[in-house]
């Protein structure tokens, strides 16, 4: 077991060496082969470790390593496997292992397809150690190590300079987060002495240090910023619609999938902190529904394909947060799941939809590509319906979960909650529709050139349509599933390390619920349908003049504008004025001074060698005698 | 008060006044002659220290060799002139004071350290027998011994090299 | 105070250290090269001296063992030393240090 255990993020990352270190030597066949294998083989052995977890029920700690030992302070690699990090092992190698296979064909026509997928293996091997670590520290590691690679990825296309600009927006604001991280770090080491979650979340170890709840919310608050930044919350969430500039599976992978989902885990792992925190808990509910509403609403008006998933993702992000908030730990990873596999579904649909209009985003330029493209039509349908909420597809019963939670803290979090749910519905429906239905609006160049992608393309796609239909089963819902015998076999899996959920409803007041979020969404999507479909409407082409309201949202609140004029300029102008002013003036002075020093003292003291041997006897006399003078009197 | 404390000062004033006689005669030549005699009164204080060896040796290489050395790289090179350009006056003064600090300033160091003898000096110490044993047979200077035969070699080399017309 | 003969080891130190402080005169002094390089010579004796009396005052040999290398080390200098002032004369046509100021930049 623990051997297997410390294989899991070995695989990943000897595949990355190979290819990065032989690079062009190899043929993208075998670029490929090597990729794909080593996550499928970190897959496997996560999935035997996940089965042994489902059994056993122990945490198991494996350490590598001893790492840094100072003083009292003492850190190991090491990690530790319980439900919660199992759990996330399957959903990164899994659905790592599906868009590595559907990248394959994504990108097989591109240079740079051996830097790719050396990044992709770096990527999961980070992501990995980010789960399994054992202390805060290992996991800063592959905190930063994802970022690191998230910041490739998103300016892998590196010759057009916007998606370096977005690369660097996405790395700045990660390391804003990172910061709360770190000081959440070195708070939680100078009050409880260990970074070590074993020991940290012990049962009765934080009542038993004398911290006071003031410090407590301290640390939550720095951990939450950390989760902030990471997973795309106000008001760091600018950096993910931008980094869509990456191929789409990184989008999918990376900004849907899993990193943004690591905010999610750090306060799920760090639960206990934050249940002793209620003030921190309120914050992080009302940080997670309004960005829930903020992305939903932006979301409606987007005509890029990739930047209405992107603000989606922002919104669930929202709403997994909001589950958190009102303690539903268990509900917020049910919905990471079964969000990575619908989220990853549509990315990499979408993807299927750009590859085959030839690198065309717009869903103004699109439509009718039912017909062409059916295998990515059906799944791309599958993964709206589930993300929207119909039953019983995986969407619809952790969306169900989080509502319910929220319902049981207080009804405004329900209503909100779903709000979003609607505006979701709305906006994917609407996506889909003008992407998939009516008449084709591109070029006939385009037309001409669709079709459907290759099989290892759409195979991927299949099987995250199928996890996407039947995940949600894992975790039916407490009442009705025990009216009908079924079993919440996800939330028992995972109270070890989340606890049990403390909200019960009866299941008449559970079937009410579903029955008005179902029908209420259903509305909606006529709603979308007969916008989109019977009247045909379009989105306001490119530089025709939106209605006011409608602009702010199309130009999302303007806040990157905002960004922009309170942090970004007052910043640039700070440096220009060091750069210009105290650069030139005092550092350079200061340099030169010491350099005009040197040539003067030189030019000064040459003249004592004068090259006249007697002189230098006599020196040498009187500095005998100083030093007898100085150290025999 | 024996015969040797006598000794002892007329050696040293013999030296010290030859001594000042290097340093301050016009020729050159009356220099060397000054040395060699200085030569001889430290030969004198090696005997009165029983270092009957060191005497023989001292006359042998400084009075010997090395003095006719010098002398013979003078007449070589006549300059047994008294044409040597003195030093400004202000630059002898200097020199001047400046020894006299050294030599004030070593006396005081030196004043008050109390040096602890040996119980019962040996008197053969000096005999050619006992530092013969001493340089071969403790194998304590052996290695010197034989490193200085090199040193030599290399000298007589360098010298040989360094005087030798430059052919074009 | 350690006295040999009536003659105590202090006696010794004050005449080397006379000895080697008009070596030290004649080298600030004088502007002949050879002149110079006699009175180094010079410092080397009565260094040789003090050496000689501490090795008899403590009854150990080698510092007269020490005197013999310090010989050996000045005859070879000596060689060498008197080679290099030819060569300089043959060259400079001079042996006045004054003269010979190449040492400065």
């Amino acid at each position: 077991m623990e051997q297997l255990v410390k294989l899991i993020p070995l695989f990943p990352l000897i595949s990355f060496a190979i290819i990065g270190m032989l690079n062009r030597r190899l043929t993208k066949t075998h670029t490929a082969i090597f990729a794909c294998t080593g996550v499928f083989l970190s897959f496997i052995d996560s999935l035997l470790v996940f089965i042994a977890q489902t059994q056993h029920h122990t945490t198991v700690e494996v350490q590598i390593y001893e790492w840094i030992t100072v003083a009292n302070f003492n850190s190991a690699i090491s990690f530790l496997v319980d439900p919660l990090s199992s759990v996330f092992l399957m959903v990164i190698t899994g659905v790592g292992f599906l868009i590595h296979v559907f990248s394959v064909g994504y990108m097989k026509d591109d240079d740079g397809f051996r830097r790719f997928f050396a990044y992709l293996n770096l990527f999961i091997f980070f992501m990995l150690i980010l789960v399994l670590g054992n202390n805060f520290l290992v996991m800063f590691i592959g905190w930063e190590g994802v970022g690191f690679c998230s910041f490739m990825l998103i300016g892998f296309w590196y010759k057009d300079q916007k998606n370096n600009d977005a690369a660097k927006k996405a790395f700045v604001m990660n390391r804003i987060g990172d910061l709360g991280f770190l000081i959440a770090m070195c708070l939680i080491f100078t009050n409880f002495s260990t970074l070590n979650y074993s020991t940290l979340f012990a049962p009765g170890f934080i009542t038993a240090n004398p911290v006071s709840t003031g410090s407590l919310t301290l640390i939550t608050i720095c951990l939450f910023i950390g989760a902030m930044g990471k997973s795309a919350q106000i008001p760091l969430y600018t950096w993910l619609p931008d980094a869509m500039a990456g191929p789409t599976p990184v989008s999918a992978l990376i900004h849907a999938a899993t990193m943004v989902t690591a905010g999610i885990y750090m306060v799920a792992r760090t639960n206990v902190l934050f249940s002793l925190t209620p003030d921190t808990m309120m914050f992080v509910a009302v940080i997670g529904i309004a960005t829930a509403l903020l992305g939903a609403v932006i979301g409606l008006f987007q005509n890029d394909i990739k930047k209405v998933l992107a603000y989606s993702t922002v919104s669930q992000l929202g709403l997994m947060f909001l589950a958190l908030g009102v303690g539903a730990y268990t509900a917020a990873v049910f919905h990471v799941v079964t969000h990575a596999f619908f989220k990853a579904l549509l990315f990499l649909g979408s993807g299927s939809v750009i590859h085959s209009m030839g690198g065309e985003q717009d869903i103004r330029k699109m439509g009718g590509l039912k017909k062409h493209m059916p295998v990515t039509y059906f799944t791309f349908l599958v993964g709206t319906l589930a993300i929207s909420g119909i039953p019983p597809l995986a969407g619809f019963f952790s969306k169900d979960e989080i509502l319910a939670s929220a319902l049981g803290q207080h009804p405004v979090w329900f209503v909100l909650g779903m709000l979003v749910s609607l505006m979701t519905a709305f906006y994917m429906f609407r996506l889909l529709y003008l992407t998939f239905h009516g008449q084709f609006r591109g070029t006939h160049e385009q037309e001409h050139h669709l079709h459907e992608s290759p099989s290892n393309m759409t195979i991927p796609l299949i099987i995250l349509a199928i996890c996407a239909i039947f995940a949600g089963f894992i975790g039916f819902p407490h009442a009705v599933g025990q009216a009908l015998g079924i079993h919440n076999w996800f939330g028992h899996f995972l109270s070890p390390v989340l606890g049990e959920s403390e909200i019960h409803f009866s299941a008449a007041t559970e079937l009410t619920l579903m029955a008005i979020t179902t029908v209420l969404i259903i509305i909606v999507i006529l709603i979308a349908r007969n916008i989109y479909i019977t009247k045909k409407t379009l989105p306001t082409p490119e530089h025709e003049p939106l209605p006011a309201g409608k602009n702010i949202i199309y130009n999302k609140f303007f806040v990157d504008e905002f960004y922009n004029k309170l942090v970004t300029k007052p910043l640039d102008r700070f440096s220009e004025f060091l750069s210009s002013s105290f650069d030139k003036g005092v550092i350079e002075g200061i340099v030169n001074g010491f350099g005009k020093l040197t040539v003067r003292t030189g030019q000064t003291v040459r003249l004592l060698q004068n090259g006249n041997l007697g002189f230098y006897v006599i020196a040498i006399v009187v500095a005998l005698i100083s030093l007898f003078l100085i150290f025999l009197v | 008060m024996g015969i040797t404390v006598y000794i002892f000062w007329f050696l040293s004033f013999v030296a010290l006044i030859s001594a000042l006689n290097v340093v301050f005669a016009k020729s050159p030549v009356h220099s060397v002659l000054s040395l060699i005699i200085t030569f001889f009164a430290i030969a004198g204080h090696y005997l009165l220290l029983n270092a009957q060896f060191l005497a023989a040796v001292h006359i042998i290489v400084y009075a010997g060799a090395i003095m006719v050395l010098f002398l013979y790289v003078i007449m070589m090179l006549n300059l047994n002139k008294e044409t040597e350009p003195h030093k400004k006056n202000y630059i002898k003064f200097i020199s001047v004071i400046a020894s006299c600090l050294l030599m004030i300033t070593f006396v005081a160091a030196f004043r008050g350290a109390e040096i602890e003898g040996a119980t019962s000096p040996n008197d053969s110490i000096g005999l050619v027998e006992n530092l013969g044993k001493v340089l071969f047979d403790q194998n304590q200077f052996l290695l010197p011994f034989e490193v200085s035969s090199i040193l030599f070699l290399a000298a007589m080399v360098g010298a040989v090299y360094l005087s030798k017309k430059e052919l074009h | 105070m350690q006295t040999l003969s009536g003659i105590p080891l202090n006696y010794y130190i004050y005449l080397s250290t006379a000895l080697f402080c008009i070596g030290v005169l004649g080298v600030m002094v004088r502007r002949n090269a050879i002149i110079m390089f006699m009175c180094i010579e010079l410092m080397l004796n009565a260094v040789n001296l003090l050496m000689v009396a501490f090795s008899r005052y403590l009854g150990d040999s080698s510092g007269q063992v020490f005197v013999f290398f310090i010989m050996a080390v000045a005859a070879a200098e000596v060689a060498v030393g008197l080679a290099i002032l030819i060569m300089i004369y043959r060259n400079a046509k001079t042996s006045d240090t004054e003269v010979l100021n190449e040492l400065k930049l």
